[in-house]
């Protein structure tokens, strides 16, 4: 793949200017590069279960990168950096101690990333992508489905995946069995990113 | 001592429900002092999640009791009692009844304020009445201890009846609440 790396440097632009053209010629924008992720307008929420009960928490600060072109959405990308320690994980003693050692770790491990590797159409809005997801010095592929919609003047995506919070060495010592806290924990976004013009 | 028409003890299910309801009780109050100053740690969060459930199944007993004593009489207040002592002792009651519908329910909503769901024994979910608040979620957890502390007071007062009229002034408004073997073992 390195390799080719100049090849494809080369590809792409060709392939931008055909786009561009189409774009043109049709008299829309092709929308590609997509303005910066507008961060109080998006959500990074999580659901975990404890005791069986599901609690909502959320993430308050990241920061994502987005490149989304709805005539070639296999070309889109997207990196995703979280600020671990912006945890609100339902109450305060909880978010005490989620940052601290047994769980995030923020100390040593402030951010957690995503950076897509593929992303594949599954019809009509719905669509998949895949990457690499990285929390603590743990990294895992993940897939996960979304939907992408216009909202105005922004592009909203919207998906889920679960990830098992043991595959990142997320809830160590006491709570390393899932008596209390389940392994399941489910990641929802909602990214809203200015549709630039082309 | 007692009266022909009225039945001179409690059912037997009334007095089960009153016992197994004191028991309840004084397992879940005691619970809910004790877990609130642990330090976070799965252990606590089962105590917490016991205690809801001791809560909501304390609620649902109340339930069938209320509905046993509507539809059926207690048994009279001994005959010579004053007047003051029979109408105290049945606004101590009806006080009582009142808290303990009043304390799960504030606990619950409480919960739901807190952001936390209230899933009776990990399968059966309630529904949460309130969003997650945490300024009502502060102001119903005071409201829950105020309520525990009042119980707490009552059913002191409560107890302190018993003893007076049974020990002080021998009447038996005890046994009109104990296991009926007793009383067949004794007539």
């Amino acid at each position: 793949m390195r390799a080719n790396a100049m090849h494809h440097k080369w590809l792409g632009a060709v392939m931008c200017a055909a786009l561009l053209y189409v774009g043109l010629s049709a008299g829309t924008s092709v929308a590609a590069e997509l303005g910066p992720v507008q961060v109080d307008k998006s959500k990074l929420t999580f659901v975990s279960k404890q005791m069986g009960v599901p609690v909502d928490g959320e993430f308050r600060r990241f920061s994502a990168v987005m490149a989304f072109d709805p005539a070639k959405p296999e070309a889109g990308r997207a990196q995703i950096e979280i600020d671990m320690a912006s945890v609100d994980a339902g109450a305060a003693e909880t978010n005490e101690e989620v940052t601290g050692k047994n769980w995030f770790n923020v100390k040593q491990f402030p951010k957690a990333t995503f950076v897509s590797s593929s992303v594949k159409p599954l019809g009509g809005n719905r669509l998949e992508v895949a990457g690499k997801l990285t929390i603590r010095d743990k990294t895992r592929d993940v897939v996960a489905p979304f939907t992408m919609t216009q909202q105005g003047a922004f592009t909203q995506f919207e998906g889920a995946l679960t990830i098992r919070r043991a595959d990142f060495g997320i809830g160590q010592g006491v709570w390393a069995d899932f008596d209390t806290v389940a392994n399941e924990v489910q990641i929802r976004f909602r990214l809203l990113a200015a549709s630039k013009k082309g | 001592m007692t009266s022909d028409a009225s039945p001179a003890r409690y059912t037997a299910t009334a007095a089960s429900l009153h016992w197994l309801i004191a028991l309840a009780i004084l397992g879940t109050f005691s619970l809910g002092l004790y877990m609130q100053d642990l330090p976070i740690s799965p252990a606590k969060l089962k105590l917490y999640s016991y205690h809801k459930w001791a809560g909501v199944t304390i609620f649902l007993l109340m339930l069938a009791r209320l509905g046993w004593r509507i539809t059926h009489a207690p048994p009279p207040l001994p005959a010579g009692m004053p007047d003051w002592q029979r109408r105290a002792a049945k606004g101590l009651h009806h006080l009582l009844y009142v808290l303990l519908f009043a304390i799960p329910l504030s606990g619950w909503l409480m919960s739901s304020a807190k952001g936390f769901q209230t899933v009776w024994f990990g399968v059966l979910p309630l529904p949460d009445l309130l969003t997650k608040d945490k300024a009502l979620g502060e102001t119903l957890a005071a409201v829950h201890q105020a309520l525990n502390l009042s119980m707490a007071s009552l059913v002191c007062v409560h107890v302190a009846a018993v003893v007076k009229h049974h020990v002080l002034d021998r009447e038996r408004v005890l046994a009109r609440m104990l296991p009926s073997f007793r009383n067949k073992a004794g007539s």
